[in-house]
């Protein structure tokens, strides 16, 4: 099948809790979408029939550790690829069981589109609301309800109507400062195909598109070029390895904006001004780097750059440097959190070694569905988020600012995990309005401060 | 050099942007290159990354001794073209040693051993980065793993028990005797990477391409006819037109009949596909329904 090379590819998660067919669904699409292969076939058939199944398990499809085959369970994100003639896709098929909600949250933090199933019978679950919590905690700009089982309610409008509402009023109540999500809402069967590739007969009342039509069209998140322009350093090039007349180059990925050669631009934390004198791939100079090319600027200024300083342009909206932030956090380590604790802080590439931050305070809490808790409601009430705060050290931390998607922030234990870090945390903001200031340098004892 | 399309543009940016992170953030990182196409990828995204500065990382190849010998000329050709050392971490040796112990038999195959020779590797030049070129595609296992995948003490994955990996924030913090597998071509698909080539140029092994070659039939695949794998009976050579798309050990790579002789052709070929790259060619994921996996846990790539 010939493939489109134009657009990016797009980025979708599913969601939902388990059971509601998240993996049949996306066996569903692959098959329909002709996107299987036959020896992928020919294994689903070999499995159906040491199993003695009555129809192909589709879920087998991604389910590929031997734990979820064994426990028909998902474990862990599965990524899938596929094409259809207008456009490529990466899907990342996350968990549904509680306990493994971290790796559903690494799944829709790469999503532009999150496809959170609700099975039509239940409605929207707990489970399915910590989800959609978190979808929107990421920032996710797609939210794609594939309401499932419909042909177990015989297609009823009513069912469908009726969780579009219930998901409609969660979302209102979900107080985070977040753009609004593009919502759509597509009645299906999993199982039997209805509306995932083609559009059903079975459901004359619903007029919109089937869900591979939705996606075709979905907006990429990665067309970030009119946002502020945001350089990252990763590191410092200099040819042939020294220093040399070429002077030095600054090796980034641009993470959102344009930049041009002449822009006149700031690197921060020092606050310097500096102007671009060109910007280089390995094939040589270009005249632009737009949002998501790695490149290497050179600046017509002889100054100290180094890895986590961050290149903007000047005539942007600038980020504000600051000691400390304010967070919100989606927790994922097995250990709660503890004030006053100190903690790596890690945004876009700076730190984790530079940045040292410890949690001040809490100002929300989503109620933690750990691996010996009962699983509780996520955020019925706008009680939602946790947001400590995190004084940084002596070091200054370059402040995202609402927009700047693309620099996110990541946290880690220091405490009993030194080098370790197996539970980062993410994060999307920084800056939350409304928050009293802590005063900065507490001197917890256990905090060394961190001199980039 | 022409710039590259949306979609390849997005996948060469993310590796490079991995590449660098992980170099920036690690002490002592290596390149697994085999001269496969992957590899061959891998090792162009980093020299990408870094230009115009050198190479700052080793290329290391685990060499089972049952390479095909055309593969083996490519390995070493074009590294000289690049410039680049290259260390060899020879299999054979680590049977002399008496570390593994040679497989034997008409299915005998090198290929679980590498990973012992491996692992001594990377501890013996205390490595604590070894970049692959796994895609997820490739299969049902290397699907779930993380672009930066962590080893334990004894290389071991633990895929119940994955890092959070998000957005673009890679941690690479490791503990002692840990070390990283990164992947920095997970997200390209086996038709991504011969687009990639064809729009870069590079240079494969010729046995990628359509040739002629003395093969016989073995579990409804192609082998090569070779002093590496003794025949049984029945298994009669014949001549066929033939090219490889994968390439590891000739005891476990199968060949595929096939007239592309360019690489338009292939891109061709693979285009319209019906059996999967690694479904078609390699006899060492046939073991099981988690293959892969079970290999992966005990320090494969």
């Amino acid at each position: 099948m010939p493939v489109p090379n134009m657009l990016p590819p797009l980025r979708c998660a599913t969601a939902g809790s388990v059971d509601d067919g998240k993996s049949t669904l996306i066996g569903r699409l692959l098959l329909d979408a002709k996107a299987l292969y036959t020896d992928q076939l020919a294994h689903l058939d070999d499995v159906r029939h040491r199993r003695g199944l009555a129809e192909r398990d589709l879920a087998l499809v991604t389910d590929g550790l031997r734990a979820e085959r064994e426990q028909g369970i998902t474990i862990d994100v599965a990524w899938r690829y596929f094409a259809t003639a207008t456009r490529r896709f990466i899907l990342a098929d996350a968990p549904g069981h509680v306990q493994y909600t971290r790796n559903m949250v690494t799944a829709a933090s790469h999503a532009d589109v999150a496809i959170i199933l609700v099975d039509a019978r239940r409605g929207m679950t707990e489970q399915s609301r910590r989800h959609l919590f978190v979808a929107r905690l990421l920032g996710v700009r797609g939210l794609t309800f594939a309401i499932n089982k419909m042909d177990q309610v015989d297609f009823a409008s009513a069912a469908f109507a009726d969780i579009r509402g219930s998901v409609t009023d969660y979302l209102s109540s979900i107080d985070l400062p977040r753009a609004a999500a593009e919502l759509a809402f597509i009645p299906l069967s999993a199982l039997h195909g209805d509306n995932v590739v083609g559009r059903s007969s079975r459901t004359p009342w619903y007029e919109g598109p089937s869900l591979l039509e939705h996606l075709e069209r979905a907006p990429v998140d990665a067309d970030r070029s009119d946002a502020p322009s945001r350089f990252p350093v990763q590191c410092v090039l200099r040819a042939g390895g020294g220093v040399s007349a070429d002077g030095r180059g600054y090796a980034g990925r641009v993470a959102s904006g344009t930049f041009r050669a002449g822009d006149t631009v700031r690197v921060l934390p020092a606050d310097a001004p500096a102007t671009i004198l060109s910007i280089e791939t390995a094939d040589g100079v270009i005249d632009e780097a737009r949002a998501g090319a790695s490149v290497v600027l050179k600046l017509t200024t002889e100054l100290d750059v180094g890895r986590g300083d961050l290149i903007v342009g000047a005539l942007d909206k600038l980020p504000r440097v600051d000691t400390d932030l304010t967070a919100d956090l989606a927790w994922v380590h097995k250990t709660e959190s503890r004030l006053g604790a100190p903690y790596l802080v890690k945004v876009g590439t700076r730190g984790p070694r530079v940045a040292r931050g410890r949690a001040l305070g809490v100002r929300r809490r989503v109620r933690r569905c750990g691996r010996h808790r009962r699983p509780q409601l996520v955020a019925q009430r706008p009680r939602a988020g946790t947001a400590p705060r995190a004084g940084a050290g002596r070091d200054r931390c370059v402040r995202r600012r609402e927009d700047d998607r693309e620099l996110p922030l990541a946290r880690r234990d220091v405490g009993g995990h030194a080098g370790g870090g197996d539970g980062a945390v993410g994060t999307r903001t920084v800056g939350h309005p409304g928050l009293k200031r802590l005063p900065r340098n507490l001197g917890h004892p256990g905090l060394k401060s961190g001199a980039a | 050099m022409a710039a590259l399309t949306g979609h390849l543009a997005a996948l060469e940016d993310e590796a490079i942007f991995t590449i660098r992170e992980v170099v920036a953030t690690r002490e002592r990182p290596v390149i697994l290159f085999s001269a496969g196409k992957d590899s061959v990828l891998v090792l162009h995204l980093a020299l990408r990354a870094f230009h115009p500065a050198p190479l700052p990382v080793a290329v290391m190849h685990v060499d089972t001794g049952h390479n095909f010998p055309e593969v083996i000329a490519f390995r070493d050709r074009h590294l000289a073209s690049l410039g680049l050392p290259l260390r060899v971490a020879s299999v054979q040796t680590s049977i002399d040693r008496g570390r593994v112990t040679d497989a034997a038999g008409p299915r005998a195959s090198r290929n679980a051993l590498q990973s012992v020779t491996l692992l001594d590797a990377i501890a013996e030049h205390r490595f604590d980065v070894a970049f692959g070129g796994a895609r997820r595609d490739e299969d049902r296992a290397r699907a779930k793993e993380r672009t930066i995948s962590v080893r334990d003490e004894l290389g071991q994955w633990d895929p119940r028990n994955q890092r959070p990996e998000l957005w673009a924030l890679h941690n690479t913090r490791i503990r002692s005797g840990q070390h990283l597998r990164v992947f920095p071509i997970s997200n390209f698909t086996e038709l991504d990477v011969w687009e990639y080539i064809r729009a870069r140029d590079l240079d494969l092994p010729s046995i990628y391409y359509s040739h002629s070659r003395e093969v016989f039939a073995r579990d409804g695949m192609l082998y090569a006819d070779s002093a590496f794998v003794t025949r049984s009976r029945g298994e009669d050579v014949a001549r066929e037109t033939v090219r490889f798309r994968t390439v590891g050990d000739m005891t476990c790579t199968g060949a595929v009949r096939s007239s592309a002789g360019t690489i338009d052709a292939v891109i061709d070929e693979i285009a319209r596909a019906i059996v999967t790259e690694r479904g078609a060619t390699r006899a060492d994921d046939r073991a099981g329904d988690a293959a892969m996996e079970d290999r992966k846990r005990e320090g494969y790539f």
